[in-house]
Formats: C-alpha cells, structure tokens, sequence
C-alpha cells in the first residue's frame, strides 16, 4: 500500500466552464465540506498535484492548455472530469468550436455527472479516483519509482 | 559537551528532529483549521504527504537541481548538529545560510520564471533576516563571551534578562524563517500557487519531500534558539519555545501577505532599534 490516497493533491483547470462547477469545486474547501479532511489540497501546481480536475468542454484554446497540464503531472497520476461539459460536452457539445468532453484529449478515469455537479458527487468522484491512483500506483514500473 | 555526548545530541537530532518537526507542523495544520472553522487533516498529515510525494515519479528539470537541493537538506542537518551538539554558534548559522543559498541555487538552475521570481524572493528574505540572526549571536556571545552554545546554554542566568530587545527582535524575524504570513513571500507552506510558492515551483516527488523535510529540520533547530533564551530552566524553555509558536500561527492566520517591500524595511528596522539598541546597552554598560 502507499500514501498516495491519504495524501491526494488536486490541480484545478477550468477549461471554458461557466463557473458553476468550479464554485462547486471551491466550496469542498469551504468549512462546510473541508476536504482538508482526508489531507486533500489544491494545491495549483501540476507538478506537485495528483489528480487532474477538469472542468467544462474542450474547445481549440484550451486544448494545449489541458495536455501541457496533464503531461507535467508526475505518476501516479488521475484525471477526474466534472460537470456535464466536462464528461461529453454537454449543452455546448454541438457549437462549431466545442470538441466535446475532456476524454477527447487526455485520458479520463472518472466522470462526475451534474450540472452543476454538486460538492458531495466531486467528493465521491475524487475518493473513487483514489481507488485508481493506488492501482496505477501498483503497475508503475520500478524504473518511474 | 564532551565527546561522546556530543555525538550522542547529533544522532538524536538526526532521528528525531523530523518526527518532532513534522508533528509540529501537522498540529500547525490542525490548529489553523480550527481557526477558520474546519475541522482540519489528521495530525500525521505531514508525513503521509511526504511519504507520498516520496512514491511519485521522480522529474527533475536538469541534473544540478537534485543535487542542490540534496545539498540544502544536508546542510540544514549540519546546522541543527553543530547547534545540538553544543558547537559554534556562528558556524551553525553560516552552514544554515548556505544551506538557504543551495535551494535558491536549485530554485535558478530550473531556468523557470516562476522559479526564478521565487528564488529572488527568497534572497530578499534572506536579507530581511540575516542581520537580526548576526545580531542575536553578537549579543549572545557580549553577554556570555562565547560563541559556543555549550557556553551559552550552560551561563548563569537566562539571556532574557540581559537580550529582551534581541529576544523580539529574534521573534519577528522567527515569522520569515518559518515562511508565515504576513512575510510568507516565497514560499508560503499553505497550498498557495504560482510566485508566492516560486522557489518549489519546479521540484516535484523527492525533491520535495527534501524541501520539506529540511524545513522540519530547521524549524526544530529554530526553536532550539528560543529555547536558548531561557536556558537555565528547562520547562519554561520549553514552555517559550511552544508559546512561540502559537504565536507564529496565530499571527500567520490573521495577517495577509505583505509586499516584499515591507518585510525587507520592517525586519531591519526591527534589527536596528531592537537589535543594536539592545547591544548598545550591552556595551554602554
């Protein structure tokens, strides 16, 4: 077993989001829900951070933007997509610049519907995005490590 | 101290200056989260943190860095040794300082710009509390003629008495060393981003696990000065040593960041009027 779930730092992207998801990003790190609890932190620095959060949909600007993150990030790493936009697109999946959700990028290991998603659903996406950090954990080669 | 004591401190130091350290800093975490109304990570946050980035993929930006940064963790050990061990004073600080000068050395060698604004921001701290460090030891070593913290642990009567001016003084520089707010401009141990973090920007797994890990290390030999103060009495040493830093959280949780501006003309200000002020009542005496 590693630390990695007791220990799980989020980097934050807001990808042409409204800003609902993000506020709701937000308030798990209000007194009320205080991810801090499970020594969550968002932390801002892809380099340091564990779990990549996205929200809202991939448009040509932010597409560079979302892989340079993804691929300063050091493994074990996992991305979680959150809200609606995030996971397929959403309302704007149809617009003539909107490539759709996160996945058309970069790989995505959770997806946390709502719009917005609600603060306990993105705490549940992000413990199970724990689950799959300890497993990428276990297949990292010993050369990484 | 002789010999075998001393060596006796050094392995002490080594072993448990980390444990306390980290303690420290996870009770730091719980008690600013109850300042604000949370309920706070558990007390061994710390550690599982630094076990964790341990396990991460190890990127270095070129091969200098980790052997800067390396360097800085030793010689904050070598600092905390020589102190513990009851050595010279003054080279426990020089071999501090260098050990801050090899992280803004592995801060540049990045070639980042937030790196780079970091590692300027942190020269600027470093001449921000510099001359009250040289103070505290000229005024250490006026009262009991020594540099040797032997010497100086062992003395008659408690410093406070003859250094309350240095004693503040030491204090308010204490706010910078332990990178607390309002004077936490290059790296602040909060989750903060970007410049007020700039110096860690571009360390990742290991190397910031010995970033952190250095920082334990000096804290503990930081609150060993405090203790020095009051060093004819073991409990109320002690008893300063943790009031001060409650202090130092209750100050970090009720102050925002200050420019960089302030911090370098408060602390020599502070160097100037507490600092010789004291001294020169030392020597008018």
């Amino acid at each position: 077993m590693s630390y990695l779930p007791k220990s799980p730092w989020l980097v934050h992207y807001d990808a042409s989001s409204c800003n609902g998801c993000d506020i709701e990003v937000l308030a798990c790190l209000t007194p009320l829900y205080d991810v801090e609890r499970f020594g969550v932190l968002n932390i801002g620095n892809p380099k340091h951070a564990d779990i990549f959060v996205v929200t809202g949909s991939v448009n040509e600007q932010n597409k560079s933007v979302i892989q340079n993150i993804y691929n300063q990030m050091a493994e074990p790493k996992v991305v979680v997509a959150i809200g609606a936009c995030a996971t397929s697109g959403g309302i704007f999946r149809e617009c003539y610049n909107v490539q759709g959700g996160v996945d058309k990028v970069i790989p995505v290991d959770v997806y946390v519907p709502g719009c917005a998603a609600r603060p306990e659903a993105i705490i549940d996406g992000v413990v199970q995005a724990l689950g799959v950090l300890e497993e990428k954990y276990k297949k990292m080669g010993k050369v990484a490590k | 101290m002789s010999g075998m004591n001393s060596w006796i401190a050094v392995v002490l130091y080594i072993v448990l200056a980390p444990i306390i350290g980290g303690l420290i800093a996870g009770v730091d975490r719980k008690i600013s989260a109850r300042m604000q109304g949370r309920f706070g990570p558990p007390l061994l946050q710390p550690f599982y943190d630094v076990f964790k980035l341990m396990s991460k993929e190890n990127i270095v930006v070129n091969k200098h860095q980790k052997f800067y940064v390396l360097c800085f963790l030793i010689f904050v050990i070598i600092t905390g040794c020589i102190f513990f061990s009851g050595g010279d004073l003054l080279l426990a600080i020089f071999a501090l300082t260098l050990g801050s000068v090899f992280l803004i050395i592995a801060a540049y060698s990045t070639y980042s710009p937030y790196a780079y604004i970091g590692a300027e921001r942190e020269m600027l701290q470093m001449m921000a509390y510099e001359p009250m460090v040289i103070l505290t030891i000229v005024g250490m070593y006026m009262v009991t003629k020594s540099f040797n913290v032997v010497d100086i642990f062992t003395y008659n009567q408690p410093l406070i008495y003859t250094l309350p001016g240095i004693f503040l003084g030491f204090l308010f520089i204490l706010t910078i060393k332990f990178r607390k707010s309002p004077f936490d401009i290059s790296m602040s141990h909060h989750a903060h981003q970007e410049i007020v973090r700039g110096v860690i920007t571009e360390f990742s797994g290991k190397e910031l696990a010995y970033v952190e890990i250095a920082h334990w290390y000096e804290n503990v030999f930081l609150l060993g000065m405090v203790f020095l103060f009051f060093a004819t009495n073991w409990a109320i040493g002690a008893a300063f040593a943790v009031v001060t830093y409650l202090l130092e959280i209750f100050i970090d949780n009720n102050n925002s960041r200050l420019k960089w501006q302030f911090a370098l003309g408060s602390a020599w200000i502070v160097a100037l009027i507490l600092g010789v002020g004291n001294i020169a009542v030392l020597a008018l005496k």
